[in-house]
């Protein structure tokens, strides 16, 4: 059967690499299941879980915090700002950092940007277990 | 002890306390050169990615021309340039280099290409005491960190860079933005280099610039197809382009930082591991120095005392 070929890289160091049967990713458009044999696709990644279902192993889940997805011939490549995965994420750091947001003001796009983060980070520890 | 002898000890013992210092410096910069490479690889398959993303975006996006961050038509009035120095000295001519290749751009781009004016944005101490020496305006500076640079300073030197470039030429704003830094090719050779970041040159040669790993056999992605596929974009190519084009500018940075701070480690070694070997011949010329100074004191207070007993022996017998 056909598969992906996917790799999560940040600037600051490659993330994951392996092959895959699906993904999906949270664009600006909304969530989009990829299977192997997709088209080509060039989009903007939106704050959000992304799940990655390796051929041999349990569903994966990274926090990514903006970025890019692009796909040509099943070769999948996620830029993102920052990845986390459920591991590298501090829960109560999290947590912490979501109520800090949920008292700041409403207009306040700075804590609005944490509480977005905050939430995925959140979702993704939830989603892992 | 004599006078003679004491000056040299004095010495031998000043050019001792310089050699460790140098030594020690020399082992600091040869381990930073390796978390800096490391920091470099870790980077490539990023930068990759990225050229990769820009070459199909801008090739198959409608009116990119148009895209204010590729477009060629700008007026050609005032350009910025980002120089990559050291904040410290003894890494013999790194930060020099860099200037000098500066300057050179500065005067191509006046000279040439009709630049009305061309701004420096500095990195580095040297660089910028170099600027400020001379009175000349800079844009902006940043100083501390030109030896361990890490990804939110480039965030931050991208920032300011890409603000400059987006406002209209009439209200200051740049129509190019160059880097100049130096390139680390071995631990042996760097040499420095300028390149333009914006207006990004869109041509599938623009891949090569992710200095030379692309023609990896580990180059999974196939960039040697003759032609690009067609990619659906999500939501539409000219915001893909806007989204992907502040993180080009942030890669670029990024890796001329890593790069040079490579290079100023490696230039340092090389100026410490030179100045360690000099402080040895001086220190084995002074012991020479101080020997010789020993034996002439004892030769002179033997004859003395011989010269001495002499004296007294011929003055006994004369009685």
């Amino acid at each position: 059967m056909a598969e992906l070929t996917v790799s999560v890289v940040s600037l600051e160091h490659p993330e994951w690499d392996g092959p895959a049967s699906q993904i999906v990713v949270k664009t600006l458009e909304g969530e989009m299941g990829v299977l192997p044999g997709h088209e080509p696709v060039l989009a903007t990644l939106a704050e959000g879980p992304i799940r990655i279902d390796p051929v041999d192993g349990d569903p994966m889940y990274f926090a990514v915090h903006g970025g890019f997805f692009s796909l040509d011939e099943n070769r999948a490549i996620i830029l993102a700002d920052v990845a986390e995965t459920a591991e590298e994420i501090n829960v109560a750091r999290a947590q912490e950092a979501k109520s800090n947001a949920e008292k700041a003001d409403d207009e306040d796009l700075e804590a609005i940007a944490a509480m977005r983060r905050a939430e995925t980070r959140l979702r993704v520890v939830e989603l892992a277990d | 002890m004599g006078g003679q002898q004491r000056v040299f000890r004095r010495k031998i013992r000043s050019v001792q306390s310089t050699k460790k210092i140098t030594k020690a410096m020399e082992m600091i910069s040869s381990s930073r050169i390796i978390k800096a490479q490391r920091q470099l690889e870790e980077a490539a398959p990023y930068t990759r990615a990225l050229f990769q993303a820009i070459s199909a975006a801008a090739s198959h996006a409608a009116g990119v021309e148009k895209h204010p961050l590729t477009a060629e038509a700008r007026l050609e009035k005032r350009a910025i340039f980002l120089v990559v120095t050291a904040d410290r000295g003894l890494a013999g001519a790194y930060s020099i280099n860099a200037i000098r290749e500066a300057e050179g751009l500065t005067r191509y781009l006046v000279d040439e290409r009709g630049f009305e004016d061309v701004i420096p944005y500095v990195v580095g101490r040297k660089g910028l005491s170099f600027y400020k020496f001379r009175d000349r305006e800079i844009g902006e500076s940043w100083t501390g960190s030109s030896d361990q640079p890490s990804l939110s300073d480039a965030k931050e030197i991208a920032k300011a860079l890409l603000e400059r470039f987006l406002l209209p030429t009439e209200e200051g704003g740049a129509d190019e933005i160059h880097i100049v830094y130096t390139h680390f090719v071995t631990m042996v050779t760097q040499e420095v280099r300028v390149r333009r970041i914006l207006p990004v040159e869109v041509i599938e040669e623009e891949v090569d610039v992710s200095e030379g790993r692309i023609g990896d056999p580990d180059n999974q992605a196939g960039d040697d197809r003759p032609y690009m596929p067609l990619y659906d974009f999500e939501p539409s190519a000219n915001a893909v382009l806007d989204e992907l084009l502040p993180r080009y500018v942030e890669s670029a940075v990024y890796t001329a930082l890593l790069l040079s701070a490579a290079s100023e480690h490696a230039a340092r070694r090389r100026a410490c591991k030179s100045a360690t070997d000099n402080a040895e011949e001086l220190i084995r010329t002074y012991v020479r120095l101080a020997n010789q100074a020993r034996q002439a004191e004892i030769t002179q207070e033997i004859s003395e005392i011989v010269g001495g007993a002499d004296a007294l022996s011929s003055a006994t017998a004369g009685s």
